[in-house]
């Protein structure tokens, strides 16, 4: 069934549309659903993607030429009727929905099905084909709630007013995501940056995500800091960069945390389990949800989620994409 | 269950020691009687439960969740208990993660107690349907008898002294009278009851400790001179029907060492230095890298004990009988510890010699002349002197043989841990060999000053030639004098040599690396 698509080691072809979606090398025509580095990359000849998505982009590779698709407007290219629906990953993130002869498939790029103040929840979208992530593509990853978690952040805060707490979180979404959580806790002082942060924070706000009064880190003496929220990229945890903080905290906001060693491995206090990735549930439920009568899995742990798709009468295949499963900062 | 399933997961990421004590203190403070008992029984292992199979976990597990992803998610996680913990499935209709406050850490001991080892398991997946994945994690981990949370015995005994501001020698005294859930002791801690009688059982009595020697000499007619063993510090405690042995730190390491406890039954508290015998060595006392081998083991096969069969070479008496000797001179002790040793096990214990010498000059000809691995030093006890805890200014001294000194070049840095996380200050440095390749010869992450590890930092980082995870690997420039107790053959690095406490002893700018010493060299320091 829809010879019109093609799995590619460096992309999916929509065959009609001459076009790839999320390619990892330069191509002509690229079909992007997120501004993460593993799929959207520089270079591209035109780019069709949400308008946040572009603005991501241009800041990050300082690329133009696109045209931006509004959530639900659909374009033709090719004969293929294209449009994009909010997946819930990120600011910007779309699954794109194409239709060719008859057929449906949907490619989530990354989704999640939880609430996230920064962007758009996911919308399901029944389709013959389904093109699912499975970055936590295991039974043993279940995030627990949002609040939960954000609540161990501030009860650390709370018990330790002699020293800060830097929050190790993904540049791109999760920093963003995790201060807008904070801020629904009601945690209103000043929310100090890493310089690496700065830029992605600034567009943030410009695009319409609210998120109170940041600061940047640098340049406060130390005592200064004393009792302070800190987010910087998960590199700067453990480097020379943290030595102007008041003995931190070290906390690390990602679903990767799930695992013991995995937090331990990375010299980690506070291991925040927060993803913006589905966990297990979120994958197996929203397959059941869409009912695809065949599903492709594209990165992350796919032997596990073929495995559940084979014991539960679903057709499935594992893509083997490039260049997918190095990512392992932004679960 | 969550406050002590929120414990141990505080625990395995705390990894400063005064973060650790402040969590147990904090714990034992806050929680209330029996739970924080059998707490305090768990983390310093006396909670003495029938244990539970691990392949009985596994086939619950397996009764639960579909085989596959079991085994996908057991090769992920690879920890058996985490693995179940995270895997289990919620009760139908029950929102997933949710301790729903039903068990306290007493029930789950007292059903654990009472069931048998064949209804165990259904007694815990009952258990496990009430309780968070931290909280099944913390009863599987009970249950297994597996708790490992990297802390001592002893920690959590200074942390429950901090916890209510007593002296962890004063509860080291009492332990052993009482048993879990330790209800008196806590009563006694928060000044409910008198403290608690330890008479009649084998308590750790605080050792008492050596000043490094630092005046040029001694007078030699108030201080007795005796070798300094380089083995562990150990106290042997004997009530007639139950003989401890504990560390320096005051940890009961009897389990590891069983056949020392099995050979002494007499009622007395001797203090003295454990060793094992080297083969090699015609019988007499190896270096510490062979009791290396025994250091650490819960469970002793009996090829261990066979291979390095332990003795203890003893030092002193504190306790004959219901008889306290510690207040006694040194040179009353020693006749008393001369006296007593006929009652001894020939195979298993005997006297620290005293050295013979005229004065201080021809000790430290001695000294200077005995090439014997299993000597550290001259141990310089006060004739005088009572038995009294702790480092006593002018009783004791340690006069450590000098330390041997090697050129060696910096190969690999790594980071260290807790406040040292963001500096390269474990190093790894090698010597020449004849081809002129450099071998690894030991690694050390001290010695230097806060501002040598700047620097040692930033040279790391601008020389860096390859990375691997933590580790990097730097241009060999960089000579460092290692300064090491001893130097032994070792199958487990290339060079086929190992250090003993190596440590930085001067970084060496000056110096070319090419004019660092050779792996030939160092061997012929072996002891």
């Amino acid at each position: 069934m829809a010879h019109w698509i093609e799995p590619h080691p460096t992309g999916i072809y929509v065959r009609p549309a001459d076009a790839w979606i999320d390619p990892s090398v330069p191509r002509e025509r690229a079909l992007v659903t997120h501004g993460h580095a593993d799929h959207a990359r520089g270079g591209h000849g035109h780019v069709w993607a949400t308008r946040e998505t572009l603005a991501i982009m241009a800041l990050r590779y300082g690329t133009a030429s696109g045209t931006p698709v509004g959530y639900g407007e659909e374009i033709r290219l090719g004969g293929v009727t294209i449009r994009y629906v909010p997946a819930g990953h990120v600011l910007g993130s779309a699954q794109i929905v194409l239709t060719h002869a008859g057929e449906r498939v949907v490619v989530t790029g990354d989704y999640k099905r939880r609430p996230d103040p920064t962007c758009l929840p996911f919308e399901p979208v029944p389709c013959d084909i389904f093109v699912t992530e499975a970055t936590f593509g295991l039974p043993v990853f279940r995030h627990p709630d949002t609040g939960s978690e954000i609540d161990r952040l501030l009860a650390a805060r709370h018990a330790n007013p002699d020293r800060s707490v830097l929050v190790g979180a993904y540049a791109l979404g999760k920093a963003q995501r995790v201060i807008c959580e904070l801020r629904a806790r009601g945690h209103h002082d000043p929310i100090y940056l890493h310089g690496a942060m700065e830029r992605m924070c600034n567009l943030y706000v410009e695009l319409g995500v609210e998120m109170g009064d940041l600061r940047p880190a640098t340049g406060i003496a130390a005592k200064d800091m004393r009792g302070s929220i800190v987010v910087a990229p998960p590199s700067a945890l453990n480097d020379r960069w943290s030595r102007r903080l008041p003995d931190p905290i070290t906390a690390m906001a990602s679903g990767w945390m799930r695992v013991r060693q995995r937090a331990r491995q990375k010299n980690v206090e506070l291991p925040l389990i927060l993803s913006d990735h589905a966990d297990w549930d979120e994958l197996t439920d929203t397959i059941r949800e869409v009912a695809p009568t065949e599903t492709w899995i594209t990165h992350g742990r796919e032997e596990a989620l073929l495995h559940w798709c084979m014991t539960h009468q679903i057709r499935a295949r594992a893509l083997a994409l490039v260049g997918r499963d190095d990512e392992e900062e932004e679960g | 269950m969550r406050a002590f399933s929120q414990l141990l997961d505080a625990l395995v990421y705390t990894r400063s020691r005064n973060g650790k004590l402040a969590l147990i203190a904090a714990y034992l403070r806050a929680t209330p009687d029996p739970d924080r008992g059998w707490a305090l029984a768990a983390l310093t292992g006396n909670l003495d439960l029938k244990a539970v199979k691990s392949s009985a976990i596994s086939e619950m597990i397996r009764a639960r969740v579909d085989p596959v992803l079991y085994e996908m998610s057991r090769d992920y996680v690879g920890d058996l208990a985490e693995t179940v913990a995270l895997l289990w499935p919620p009760p139908p209709g029950e929102p997933p993660d949710l301790d729903d406050g039903t068990l306290t850490l007493a029930t789950v001991v007292d059903r654990l107690h009472a069931t048998s080892r064949a209804a165990a398991p259904d007694a815990l997946a009952q258990m496990m349907d009430h309780l968070d994945a931290s909280g099944r994690f913390a009863l599987l981990k009970l249950a297994t008898g597996g708790l490992r949370v990297g802390i001592s015995a002893r920690l959590a005994k200074t942390g429950f002294a901090q916890a209510f501001g007593l002296d962890v020698d004063d509860v080291e005294q009492v332990w052993h009278a009482l048993s879990p859930p330790y209800t008196e002791l806590f009563d006694w801690a928060e000044g409910r009851s008198a403290r608690p009688d330890p008479a009649g059982t084998p308590f750790f009595r605080p050792f008492m400790l050596a000043h490094p020697l630092e005046a040029d000499s001694v007078d030699l007619t108030d201080y007795a001179a005796e070798w300094k063993w380089d083995g562990i510090r150990i106290q042997i405690v004997g009530t007639g029907s139950d003989t401890r042995l504990y560390s320096r730190a005051g940890d009961d390491i009897s389990a590891s060492f069983p056949e020392i406890a099995a050979a002494f039954t007499g009622h007395a508290v001797l203090d003295g230095e454990l060793l094992v015998r080297g083969e090699f060595q015609g019988g007499e006392a190896a270096s510490f890298n062979a009791l290396q081998q025994r250091l650490g083991r819960k469970l002793v096969s009996a090829k261990m004990q066979a291979d390095y069969p332990a003795f203890v070479r003893l030092y002193d008496l504190l306790l004959e009988g219901e008889e306290d000797l510690r207040a006694l001179s040194w040179t009353d002790r020693r006749a008393r510890l001369e006296a007593y040793m006929p009652n001894l096990d020939t195979t298993r214990f005997d006297l620290s010699a005293i050295i013979d010498a005229a004065d201080f000059d021809a000790l430290a000809d001695i000294r200077a002349g005995t090439r014997d691995a299993a000597i550290e030093g001259v141990m310089l006890k006060r004739r005088d002197s009572r038995y009294v805890a702790g480092r006593k200014a002018a009783l004791w001294y340690k006069w450590k043989r000098d330390p041997l000194t090697a050129d060696c070049v910096m190969m690999y840095a790594q980071r260290g841990h807790g406040k040292r996380s963001s500096f390269y200050s474990d190093y790894t440095f090698g010597c020449w060999t004849t081809d002129g390749e450099l071998h690894p010869v030991g690694k050390a992450y001290s010695g230097f000053t806060d501002e040598e590890l700047k620097w040692l930092d930033r040279f790391v980082r601008q020389n860096t030639v390859a990375r691997f995870g933590p580790v990097r690997e730097v241009e060999k420039t960089l000579v460092l004098e290692v300064a090491f107790d001893s130097i032994h053959d070792s199958k487990r690095h290339k060079s086929g040599l190992a250090m003993r406490f190596p440590r930085i002893a001067r970084i060496r700018r000056d110096k070319p690396a090419a004019e660092a010493d050779t792996v030939a060299g160092l061997k012929k320091l072996v002891s």
